[in-house]
């Protein structure tokens, strides 16, 4: 078990209530992207950029810092967010989502924003970019790790599976995948629309280490990245089980907020959920 | 001794690699057809074996591109192309990543492999994505050249090459220019624009015209895509009359690229040799250009056919 204190966890708990602040606003503002995703993702990507990884938001292109491929493209609000937080860009650039000339692509560019490893939105291709950068770093006899946030949906792409396969073949051992395991898809639940269960056994017969977290439990999140550093001649994957929507009760579990922005009334009833007022400023 | 095209490519990646550490090579269990073998021999540790998976070989090469190696993903046309397509635009040519993509066996002269294996729209299909580059080369000499080329090049790059031995087109002391055509031949009653292999048979083609007293100039024009729109509109002001002659369906590849130039810039009559929009079969390099149209004696068909519409 992570050794941080009840404080620090619950510290990094509220990070994540205002990235998910942050994503709501930003999505119902441009009339664009993907809330579900993005608030089930909030709570993964708190603990990467703010416990886990070794980064530096001034200087982006630190070489040795631990690389984040976000492979579920379509989760770029709640990336986007969290590098705000982070300190990488101000949050005022965050009103400029999916506009027109803005930098923030409703899937993220590399070359637009800083902290953007890697182009992703075709799903299925960011995890065999984030192999390509671990295959490198072991040649090159480099120590940082590189992780990569997939969906469940996405796991439904042959490519996926082609890059476990290979990642297991070349005994991957610094590269951890974490599955955004919400259970829900555009078209409804992920069972329904293509069952990818029993989806640890999937990655255990691909000779990956799983590991089964709730994604919404910052200290369980950051005990499994922890202990996924420890393995060691195998890739490992932490399968969170998280809910699409998280922390707005009227987008909890529904496929229709996929890729829906609130509308004002609802932005409203969303950022009470959230516990965050309108306007209120964050220090 | 011409050697052949898949051999010259062979032999060139590793004399570059042993001046370039960066270079690393992925293959998808074609390294023996592709010649690539010698560099898995020379380079075991650079070489990455990614098993019959095109789509994620691709990426790990664009990962790799990120950490500044040199990543030439070697693999037949047909599936570099059309298998992994969305690979290649989105994780390598929309991240504008130095990733060297050869597609080998291109075209209907594809080892006798027949349709699955005969890439007769890679060309299209990778000139239509943004930021790419397209190579064709003609021989062994130039195919040399080109690979190094496309190492001091910083990009995304698709260079095609072919199985087998073609007649040399390359001159002594060749020197290949990205974006560049060459002139082959002189000649001032039509001009035979040629691409790939299909290069030397543009010049046979001219042998064959000479014959009726038709003096045929031919450019070869390697790079598809930039490519050299002041050859081909000087060429067309010269000349009057064009014909191309491609290893490729008369869609998408050279052909279209000869056209759109000059529709723009310098209207003249013009007609594509190449494949007509169809799926090839197995059979013998001869008999499959004889058969779909692209032999000699095709192409300088297609040359009086322009010259009659002129007159």
């Amino acid at each position: 078990m992570s050794s941080l204190s009840e404080q620090e966890i619950h510290h990094l708990e509220e990070i994540a209530r205002w990235i998910r602040c942050h994503v709501v606003r930003t999505i119902s503002e441009a009339g664009a992207g993907h809330p579900g995703g993005s608030l089930s993702e909030a709570d993964i990507l708190t603990a990467l950029y703010f416990y886990v990884m070794q980064v530096d938001p001034h200087r982006p292109e630190w070489e040795d810092r631990d690389r984040f491929i976000l492979s579920k493209g379509h989760g770029a609000a709640g990336l986007y967010a969290t590098l705000a937080e982070r300190g990488y860009f101000s949050p005022e650039l965050l009103k400029t989502f999916g506009r027109i000339d803005s930098c923030l692509q409703v899937h993220p560019d590399m070359h637009m924003v800083p902290g953007i490893e890697i182009s992703t939105g075709a799903l299925g291709q960011g995890l065999s970019v984030a192999l390509g950068i671990a295959l490198a770093a072991r040649m090159d006899g480099r120590s940082f790790r590189v992780y990569c946030l997939v969906g469940d949906g996405e796991s439904q792409e042959g490519q996926i599976w082609e890059a476990a396969q290979t990642a297991a073949h070349y005994k991957v051992d610094n590269l951890t995948v974490i599955l955004d395991y919400n259970g829900v898809q555009l078209m409804g639940p992920v069972s329904e629309v293509m069952e990818i269960a029993p989806l640890a056994d999937r990655w255990r017969s691909f000779n990956w280490a799983v590991m089964e977290i709730d994604g919404h439990d910052m200290r369980q999140i950051i005990t499994a990245l922890e202990s996924a550093r420890e393995i060691k001649g195998k890739p490992c994957v932490v399968i969170a089980h998280t809910v699409k929507g998280k922390g707005v009760s009227y987008m909890e579990g529904k496929a229709a907020w996929h890729g829906k922005p609130p509308n004002e009334e609802q932005l409203a009833r969303a950022l009470a959920d959230l516990r965050c007022n309108v306007g209120e400023a964050h220090d | 001794m011409t050697e052949a095209v898949r051999e010259a490519f062979g032999h060139t990646l590793v004399q570059l690699a042993r001046e370039n550490p960066n270079i690393v090579v992925l293959d998808a269990d074609l390294a023996s057809s592709t010649r690539v073998v010698y560099f898995a021999q020379e380079f075991p540790e650079r070489f990455f074996q990614m098993g019959v998976a095109e789509q994620n070989m691709m990426g790990v090469a664009a990962g790799m591109a990120l950490m500044g190696k040199v990543p030439f993903v070697s693999t037949f046309g047909v599936f570099a192309s059309r298998r992994a397509c969305d690979q290649v635009a989105i994780s390598v040519a929309h991240c504008q990543l130095n990733v060297k993509i050869v597609g080998a066996y291109s075209g209907i002269v594809s080892g006798n492999n027949g349709a699955t294996h005969q890439a007769v729209e890679d060309v299209g299909i990778m000139r239509a994505i943004p930021h790419t580059v397209v190579i064709d080369p003609a021989d062994d000499v130039e195919t040399e050249q080109v690979v190094r080329a496309i190492v001091d090049y910083e990009g995304p790059v698709y260079l095609r090459v072919t199985r087998d031995v073609w007649p040399r087109v390359s001159p002594e002391g060749y020197n290949f220019v990205l974006g560049k055509a060459t002139q082959v031949r002189e000649g001032a009653d039509v001009t035979l624009i040629g691409s790939g292999m299909m290069s030397s048979q543009c010049v046979e083609a001219a042998h064959i015209l000479s014959q009726s007293g038709i003096e045929a100039h031919v450019l070869h024009m390697p790079t598809l895509k930039p490519i050299d729109v002041e050859s081909i509109v000087k060429a067309a002001e010269e000349t009057g009359g064009i014909v191309t002659a491609e290893n490729h369906n008369i869609y998408g590849g050279l052909g279209s690229a000869v056209a759109e130039v000059l529709a723009e810039h310098a209207p003249a009559l013009m007609k594509r040799v190449g494949i007509q929009d169809c799926f090839g079969e197995c059979g013998g390099n001869a008999e499959l250009l004889c058969k779909y149209g692209m032999s000699p004696q095709h192409i300088a068909e297609a040359a009086q056919a322009v010259l009659q519409r002129r007159n």
